[in-house]
């Protein structure tokens, strides 16, 4: 008998002889926040992660810019910033290891806890989110969800190979409880809200887009 | 690899922002500072031989620097947990519904880990099944062995502490490297993880120092947390890179996509799952649930029950390879589908392993994890350690005060301390009692049984407390007052107080 037969026929003889029927989720959303991009960046500021606020006209992207301005390797997955590395280009994982800055949008957003979710599609090589030094992550207003139990019905659940909930930056607090960022990820997540189809110079409008 | 103007560019900004000490994750919301003391080691492991944590817990509070840090450290995520729960207006119900969710499919287990695996395989990922820890060492070893692999990044998992993974490893001449940094401060003082949520908590940063200038030659002197950590983030780095595989655990597996989760704080689950191109996970049997809606009633409810965040830094979704990789999951039994059939205890595979248990456990929090000699500790440990030996074991039902106060803090709703009162009566049947706890317990059975002698014997006990000399009640042979002050005793017995102000017996 093989070790897959045998465990469940030890399940089966040990099952409780008790009625417990599956219980009905409530989807909990009856007092939703007033704005969700503020609640958003409340539980956001709270877990460790930077809202950067864009500026009310001119270069929405300046607050990345200032950001990067410094930095040896920037990696960028998102049409709206170039970095000095193409991640097209790149083909082990591992060379991934020393960039500095790596730029993403979120697949969306969770205004309960401050989450923006990233998966293979955001990230063309997932461990850019965790090698880098620090992480931008671009994110459309109209793509914050008010809870989680909201977010598990998105379908990427269902259609990503991966997809991970990044809540603030890499933290630990091993040692006598104090709390430090980049334990062995990211040291700093960054949030600039910006809508998917934003154009600097709008030459033809654009449908926005949902997956 | 690391550009030296990088480092730290925005760490103190994070950590004061705003004038504000951020507390999410781990992080306490008071600084604590101890001065230097040497650590005080676990319980002694002899084969078989019953575990006496009572002589572990005496030396643990014998150093007062460590006993005070870890009660401090562990009372404050407990108040933390307290505040997020006061937050969220339905948490009794998200309580209720997630005891309810595990009781169904703990029910209806071979059915899901049926419809798991299947989904799972239809979405690429090689599926095991281990009975004990002994095959679950070997398949993973065989994998290793299929792909030539020599080094293993891996995440922090109960299960393969429970299977003396690293030690087989080990044995097997395949390195294995802890990306954790609680667990892997322990790996590098070769002590077993002493809390399940936050593995290192019973150490002093001087302890750490210690551990890391003779493991990483740090500087001896230095015991600079900030320091300590981003000199292991210097050191684990390049054996990330250079590993041949990954390994992680699993917090929940969803049955209806074949889907994988791991929380992490440090996002070390998805270095050791997306840096090398094969990833294997090992899980129990215990971790599946049903459906994507039941997973928000858990990650709701996980680490605001283990750290008092909202959330762990990184809730990662694996449902099948990524390009070019390669993903295997161990299913492992291991004692868990007898534990099923065991009419008192079943419910304890409920746990999602937050550690708020353990967190709010007086006895815990002043004895420290490692005194319990066993994978799991605190008050979940006292009930599922002698599940796995009744013998080795039979000590640790009796380290609680019974005071409940687990019960109340558990999400899943595991009546903890009535199991743990279950299995002394349980032990005493099966003659697994050590003879001093015996004798008295016998006597107190008697005395509890009739009402009237217990009233009559309080009364006296009470006078005799009052007036005996001390060495009479903290002696050799009074279990109960070696390591506790005996209350004083009240002037009158609650029967008297009732008889005299509410007047007639009925
Ligand atoms: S028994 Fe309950 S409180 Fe303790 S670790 Fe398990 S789930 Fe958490």
């Amino acid at each position: 008998m093989t070790s897959r037969d045998d465990i469940l026929e030890s399940i089966r003889a040990n099952l409780p002889r008790v009625d417990r029927p599956v219980p009905h989720v409530p989807m909990f959303d009856e007092d939703p926040p007033a704005s969700l991009l503020s609640a958003f960046k409340d539980s956001l500021e709270r877990m460790g992660g930077i809202f950067l606020a864009p500026p009310a006209s001119g270069d929405v992207l300046a607050p990345v810019r200032v950001k990067i301005a410094g930095a040896k390797v920037v990696c960028s997955t998102v049409p709206e910033l170039s970095g000095s590395r193409d991640i097209a280009t790149v083909g082990a994982t591992q060379e991934l290891a020393d960039v500095d800055f790596a730029i993403v949008r979120a697949s969306f957003a969770v205004a309960e806890t401050g989450s923006v979710l990233l998966s293979e599609t955001d990230l063309n090589i997932n461990a850019l989110a965790y090698l880098a030094q620090h992480l931008i992550v671009l994110l459309d207003p109209a793509d914050i969800v008010v809870n989680l139990h909201h977010a598990y019905r998105r379908p990427e659940f269902r259609e990503r190979h991966y997809a991970s909930f990044h809540t603030g930056p890499s933290a630990t607090a091993d040692i006598e409880g104090v709390l430090i960022h980049g334990a062995q990820g990211v040291r700093s997540l960054s949030v600039l809200p910006i809508p998917r189809n934003h154009q600097p110079q709008p030459t033809s409008p654009q449908e926005k887009k949902h997956d | 690899m690391l550009h030296p103007e990088m480092v730290g560019a925005e760490d103190t900004q994070a950590i004061y922002r705003d004038g504000h000490r951020l507390d999410h994750a781990e992080g306490a919301s008071k600084p604590l500072r101890s001065r230097p003391e040497p650590q005080p080691r676990g319980a002694k492991v002899h084969g078989n031989r019953p575990i006496d944590q009572a002589e572990a817990a005496a030396r643990f509070i014998a150093s007062p620097e460590h006993e005070k840090m870890h009660d401090e450290r562990l009372w404050d995520l407990r108040q933390k947990r307290d505040r997020e729960m006061h937050h969220i207006p339905e948490w009794e119900e998200l309580r209720s519904l997630a005891s309810a969710i595990k009781e169904h499919t703990l029910t209806h287990l071979d059915e899901y880990l049926d419809q798991f695996e299947a989904r799972a395989r239809a979405n690429g990922i090689h599926v095991h099944w281990a009975r004990d820890a002994a095959e679950h060492n070997r398949i993973v070893h065989g994998i290793l062995k299929d792909h030539g692999a020599k080094s293993l990044i891996k995440s922090k998992s109960m299960l393969t502490e429970e299977c003396g993974f690293r030690p087989y490893m080990a044995s097997a001449g395949i390195e294995v490297i802890e990306t954790d940094l609680g667990e892997r401060i322990q790996q590098l003082d070769k002590e077993d993880p002493s809390h399940v949520v936050v593995p290192a908590v019973h150490k002093l940063r001087t302890d750490v120092a210690k551990v890391f200038a003779d493991t990483i030659g740090t500087d001896p002197d230095n015991s600079d947390v900030h320091y300590l950590a981003e000199a292991q983030r210097e050191a684990t780095r390049p054996l990330i890179l250079a590993a041949d595989a990954g390994m992680t655990g699993g917090n929940f597996v969803v049955a209806e996509t074949g889907t994988f989760v791991v929380c992490t704080n440090e996002g070390n689950a998805d270095l050791s799952g997306n840096v090398p191109k094969l990833h294997i996970a090992s899980i129990g049997i215990e971790k599946i649930i049903p459906r994507l809606e039941h997973l928000a009633v858990f990650v709701r409810l996980l680490s605001r029950s283990a750290l008092g965040s909202p959330m762990t830094q990184y809730t990662s979704h694996f449902r099948s390879p990524r390009k070019g990789g390669e993903m295997h999951v161990v299913l492992v039994d291991n004692g868990r589908s007898e534990r099923l059939g065991l009419e008192e205890f079943w419910t304890s595979l409920k746990c999602i392993r937050c550690g708020a248990c353990m967190n709010t456990c007086p006895v815990y929090r002043r004895s420290g994890g490692l005194s319990y000699g066993a994978t799991y500790s605190g008050p979940i440990g006292l009930i599922i350690d002698p599940t796995f030996n009744a013998r080795k074991y039979s000590n640790l039902p009796f380290a609680s005060s019974l005071n409940g106060s687990c019960t109340n803090v558990c999400p899943v709703k595991i009546n903890i301390h009535e199991q743990i009162y279950a299995w002394r009566r349980e032990l005493v049947k099966r003659h697994d009692v050590p003879l001093v706890k015996k004798a008295a317990m016998k006597a107190a059975g008697e005395l509890l049984s009739r009402p009237a002698a217990y009233r009559v014997a309080i009364a006296s006990a009470d006078v005799a407390l009052a007036h005996l000399p001390r060495f009479v009640i903290y002696n050799g042979l009074d279990a109960w007052g070696k390591h506790r002050e005996v209350p004083h005793p009240p002037k009158q017995t609650f029967h008297n107080w009732y008889k005299a102000n509410r007047g007639g017996e009925q």
